[in-house]
């Protein structure tokens, strides 16, 4: 069983598990799905500020801060107790192309040459770390939520507000992929 | 900063009406006030989430570069279905009136467009394209023992409390 599980899961498997987040957390106490709010409730809870975006009661909001928590915590006990043993996958054209850009490690599910320990206080640290974390902390908000809020709470509830903010994180993340990584790979 | 949307169900407090109706979810609350530990049975939805998350490997790099590249179906399998799982579900709920395990009504509030949906998810995705993290996968990430990826959170919260302060003179 335990090795069943620990083979990589089919999308459509991952699809129908988070595709049912959105009811379960409905029917377990009116509570939507959408995970970027927390970045909000932790700048509520702990810098304020006095800035009236901040100002509200996040403590109504800390079911979410006990979801996140415990995804956290399933990641634990998914990377250390249902660990795969084959060798990490990447498609083999994004390998080539990736290659291209100067990435050398493939061998797990972040590239360590970007996101190792080691980058921290790096240019690579300050583009894929600090620079790429305040662009999902501040267009999420500004945006008014991320890819569960709006791509799957909001799609499905054909919102179309969140079809438009769907189109323009894919639109973004496609420009930015294109045309603005080959210029950030030139930085170091 | 025309959408005033105030949900005649939300107790506010906050004057500001629209950093609320701007949020995409803090206008759909439980009215019902609970104890602390009736959260952790989202703490329990969490850690299969969590789980989903690492198994499935979307909070890998990787994976996100596929999607941008169109070199793999796997992330938009998973969008995808989770999707239509999510959107029949709900037409169920509508449908039957379901109420939630402490019997409310569930309730559904529609979102108002405004531009910051363009301009902030285009920002966005310039981010999801360089860290390959959506903030979900930000957390499963760092549980997953990749570490450094603190920064990157520690600098999405930055991120979101310079929006909070600059957000009067943005367009929305």
């Amino acid at each position: 069983m335990l090795q069943f599980l620990s083979q990589p899961w089919h999308w459509s498997v991952a699809g129908v598990l988070i595709g049912l987040t959105v009811p379960t957390l409905l029917l377990l106490g009116n509570r939507v799905f959408g995970i970027s709010s927390n970045l909000r409730h932790i700048c509520a809870a702990c810098i304020p500020a006095n800035i009236p975006f901040f100002k509200y009661d996040w403590k109504k909001e800390a079911w979410n801060l006990f979801f996140i928590g415990g995804a956290i915590l399933g990641a634990v006990l998914a990377a250390n107790f249902l660990k795969d043993p084959a060798p990490f996958q990447v498609a083999a054209a994004t390998q080539r192309d990736l290659q291209a850009l100067g990435v050398q490690d493939f061998s797990a599910m972040m590239p360590a040459d970007l996101f190792g320990v080691d980058q921290i206080f790096t240019i690579k640290g300050l583009i894929f770390m600090v620079f790429g974390g305040f662009l999902i902390g501040f267009g999420t908000r500004y945006g008014g939520g991320c890819t569960s809020g709006h791509a799957i709470s909001g799609l499905s509830n054909l919102q179309l507000p969140s079809l438009i903010a769907t189109i323009s994180f894919m639109a973004g993340g496609f420009l930015m992929t294109h045309f603005g990584l080959p210029l950030l790979f030139k930085l170091f | 900063m025309s959408q005033i949307v105030d949900t005649p169900s939300t107790i506010e407090t906050n004057t500001d009406f629209e950093v609320r109706s701007l949020d995409a979810m803090c206008v759909n609350d439980s009215h019902l006030v609970e104890p602390w530990y009736h959260n952790i049975k989202y703490a329990l939805i969490g850690i299969l989430f969590g789980i989903t998350f690492i198994k499935a490997e979307i909070v890998s790099w990787f994976r996100i570069q596929e999607m941008f590249r169109f070199q793999s179906f796997h992330m938009y399998g998973v969008i995808g279905v989770a999707v239509v799982v999510g959107a029949i579900s709900i037409q169920i709920i509508k449908r039957f009136k379901l109420k939630t395990i402490y019997g409310e009504p569930i309730e559904l509030h529609n979102k108002s467009f405004n531009k910051g949906q363009i301009y902030g998810g285009l920002l966005f995705g310039f981010g999801w394209a360089i860290t390959g993290a959506c903030p979900g996968p930000l957390f499963a990430q760092i549980g997953a023992g990749f570490l450094a990826v603190s920064v990157t959170l520690l600098s999405a919260i930055a991120g979101t409390w310079v929006y909070g302060y600059v957000r009067e003179r943005l367009p929305h």
